[in-house]
């Protein structure tokens, strides 16, 4: 609309600087982040990567490398793999049925409060002081074994499997649920009650609600939480070095292995060809994750 | 698209509580095959409500929904062929924008190319045939409400409700939707019901227009009837601009600074009253030479609206609006002394003392 009399009014908002593109000074902020990821992320896995190509004497080499084809590394490798993924799907479901059950309630109920403040919580809680928790509570020695044992349960009677790789899923899960309760909740809290009634006025029942509607939207997420969960348990050592210190069943505790032998030679380039391994493969998931959350966020 | 003729929609003595509220209490109302009934109201006045129970979204606690001849009062929303546009945010995300409109389709089992075909016959009808493809994020509020509303009618339901869908939208983007549906509703044939708190919308779009209060339907009637006669005052309270002008009733008229105005309901009792006047209903003419009289004042402000400008007028113990074409207000600028003349048509009137001001 033009408003006679009034002159015509222009200004320099947006545009280029004279003779040169515009420059905008907005990527400061982001410059302690990348300073940070450049020298406690970027710089060590490059220094480790670099690393595995010399041994110990300062030759160049590639052995390191192609150790880890040994069978002990392969076999770390697969179940570190295999505990990861069954920790993070059983996580990932349990989590993602609290999650919905919290969603059903009140937005400012008790539960909600409670599941949300409490998983913030056992999601940090890891390492040493858990895995104790466990050896206390249902391991041999612990009160609830006791307990049950004095009522004829016998849960070790087979072995005692909390020392082991399936102790190892059941204490990982302790902070994998809470993790994907904290981490799935937002894409549920996302999803729009109109979208649900929307489906039943047009026919459908809850399971084509489910199926073509929920199901498809809330996918991504999932997938993506169960990526991080998978990536969380990878990643995991203490916990699984103050369980299991015999065998050394997970890739983490292969590279302190490496690094700390007590019957056969330090092999510090090996270790970091272990952890370039490992830095691969979560690389590849957070690819994949990251991809997944970028379709998830348009959608919720 | 074909056309189609409505059915009649019948909701006898609906009554639905929350806890201790009661949201709606003994509603009733026809619609009449292929009208467009809008109900107006402010928020929680139970219009929604109303409509979510004819949709099926929620169930009455008492009374019964007649479609077409045949109670549908206990039937699940997925089985009353009832279209329905929200307020916002109702398309799938995930789904471009003839996938939605093939939503309904889906779920009657139409095969993949019919119900294809169909969607986008649907979103030609609301003008959105060449966005097609785009995903609800791809496009704008309106567009989104227009394939909601291709969505609504692709199913050819037997009724459309359509639940403040223009709210969230922008003043322009709002008025050019509305007629759009009323073309569109008109096209179809389609029997529907309209939910609104906006008063311009729903007089812009309805065969008829239910006000609501309190979970009661005030009135029903033509947009004109219930602007021009108002059957309670809360509708005319509600519906319009109203003056509220202190008087005398007197032998089923009532005296206001010595102008006398029938009364809607001449069997009222004698004795002081407000008088509810539209601001339609009151004239000025202007004379610098003019003596001090009850409705003689001075002009405060004017607000351009078009084609008419509405002046507000102090008379020294309160302020009147009047409504009157640009020409007479530039006339009359602020400052300037007017007389006010009171259009002799039956008025509405409230015993209890109010503030003497417009609402």
């Amino acid at each position: 609309m033009t408003i006679a009399g009034s002159p015509a009014v222009a200004t320099n908002v947006g545009r280029p600087l004279v003779g040169g593109r515009r420059f905008s000074l907005d990527w400061l902020g982001a410059v302690p982040f990348l300073v940070y990821v450049g020298l406690f992320l970027l710089l060590p896995s490059a220094i480790v990567g670099l690393g595995a190509f010399f041994n110990a004497d300062g030759s160049f080499t590639l052995d390191n490398y192609a150790h880890l084809s040994r069978s002990y590394v392969v076999k770390a490798t697969i179940d570190t793999i295999s505990l990861s993924v069954v920790t993070a799907v059983i996580g990932a479901a349990l989590g993602g049925l609290l999650s919905y059950a919290i969603v059903t309630g009140s937005p400012n109920g008790l539960l909600r409060r409670l599941v949300v403040s409490a998983s913030g919580v056992l999601a940090q809680f890891g390492g040493v002081t858990l895995a104790f928790a466990f050896i206390a509570s249902i391991g041999p020695a612990g009160f609830v074994y006791l307990f049950a044992q004095a009522h004829g349960v016998d849960y070790y009677a087979h072995g005692i499997w909390l020392f082991e790789l399936p102790g190892l899923a059941l204490v990982y899960l302790y902070f994998q649920i809470p993790l994907m309760v904290l981490v799935f909740l937002p894409a549920l809290d996302g999803i729009k009650p109109q979208w649900r009634e929307a489906a039943e006025s047009l026919g459908g029942n809850t399971w084509h609600y489910w199926r073509h509607v929920a199901g498809p939207i809330l996918f991504p997420s999932f997938l993506g939480a169960v990526l991080l969960l998978f990536a969380n348990a990878f990643s995991a050592y203490a916990t699984a070095n103050a369980l299991i210190n015999q065998g050394q069943p997970v890739l983490s505790q292969q590279i302190g292995g490496a690094l700390s032998s007590e019957v056969g030679a330090v092999e510090p380039g090996f270790a970091k060809a272990i952890a370039i391994e490992m830095i691969v493969i979560v690389t590849i998931v957070t690819i994949l994750y990251s991809l997944l959350q970028r379709r998830t966020a348009r959608w919720l | 698209m074909t056309e189609r003729s409505g059915v009649e929609v019948r909701l006898e003595n609906l009554v639905r509580r929350y806890g201790a509220v009661t949201a709606l209490d003994g509603l009733s109302l026809t619609l009449a095959p292929g009208e467009l009934v809008a109900l107006l109201g402010p928020s929680g006045c139970g219009k929604t409500t109303a409509l979510r129970l004819l949709a099926g979204l929620e169930e009455a606690d008492e009374g019964r929904i007649v479609v077409a001849g045949k109670d549908v009062t206990g039937l699940p929303a997925n089985r009353r062929n009832i279209g329905m546009v929200f307020q916002a945010y109702s398309l799938f995300p995930h789904m471009v924008a003839w996938e939605n409109v093939a939503f309904g389709l889906q779920m009657r089992r139409v095969g993949t190319a019919e119900r294809k075909k169909r969607a986008l016959e649907t979103l030609e009808l609301v003008g959105l045939g060449r966005l097609a493809n785009r995903y609800a994020n791809q496009l704008s509020g309106g567009q989104q409400q227009r394939v909601a509303l291709a969505r609504a009618l692709a199913i050819r339901p037997q009724v459309l409700l359509l639940d403040e869908p223009l709210s969230a939208l922008d003043a322009k983007v709002r008025a050019r939707l509305r007629d759009e549906i009323r073309r569109i509703q008109l096209e179809v044939g389609i029997t529907t019901l309209f939910v609104t708190h906006d008063q311009e919308e729903a007089l812009a779009i309805a065969d008829r227009v239910g006000v609501m209060q309190a979970g009661k339907l005030e009135q029903l009637g033509s947009p004109v009837m219930v602007y021009s006669r108002p059957a309670t005052p809360f509708v005319a309270d509600f519906v319009g601009l109203t003056n509220r002008i202190k008087g005398i009733v007197r032998g089923g008229a009532i005296d206001i600074r010595g102008a006398s105005i029938p009364l809607v309901d001449p069997t009222s009792a004698d004795g002081p009253a407000v008088a509810l006047i539209r601001p339609e209903a009151v004239t000025l003419t202007s004379d610098g030479a003019m003596e001090a009289g009850p409705l003689v004042g001075t002009v405060i402000a004017v607000a351009f609206l078009g084609a008419t400008s509405r002046v507000t007028v102090d008379l020294g113990d309160t302020t009147v609006l009047a409504q009157v074409a640009t020409s007479a207000a530039s006339q009359n600028p602020a400052g300037s002394k007017v007389r006010l003349t009171l259009r002799p048509d039956p008025v509405l009137i409230q015993r209890e003392e109010a503030a003497p001001t417009a609402s």
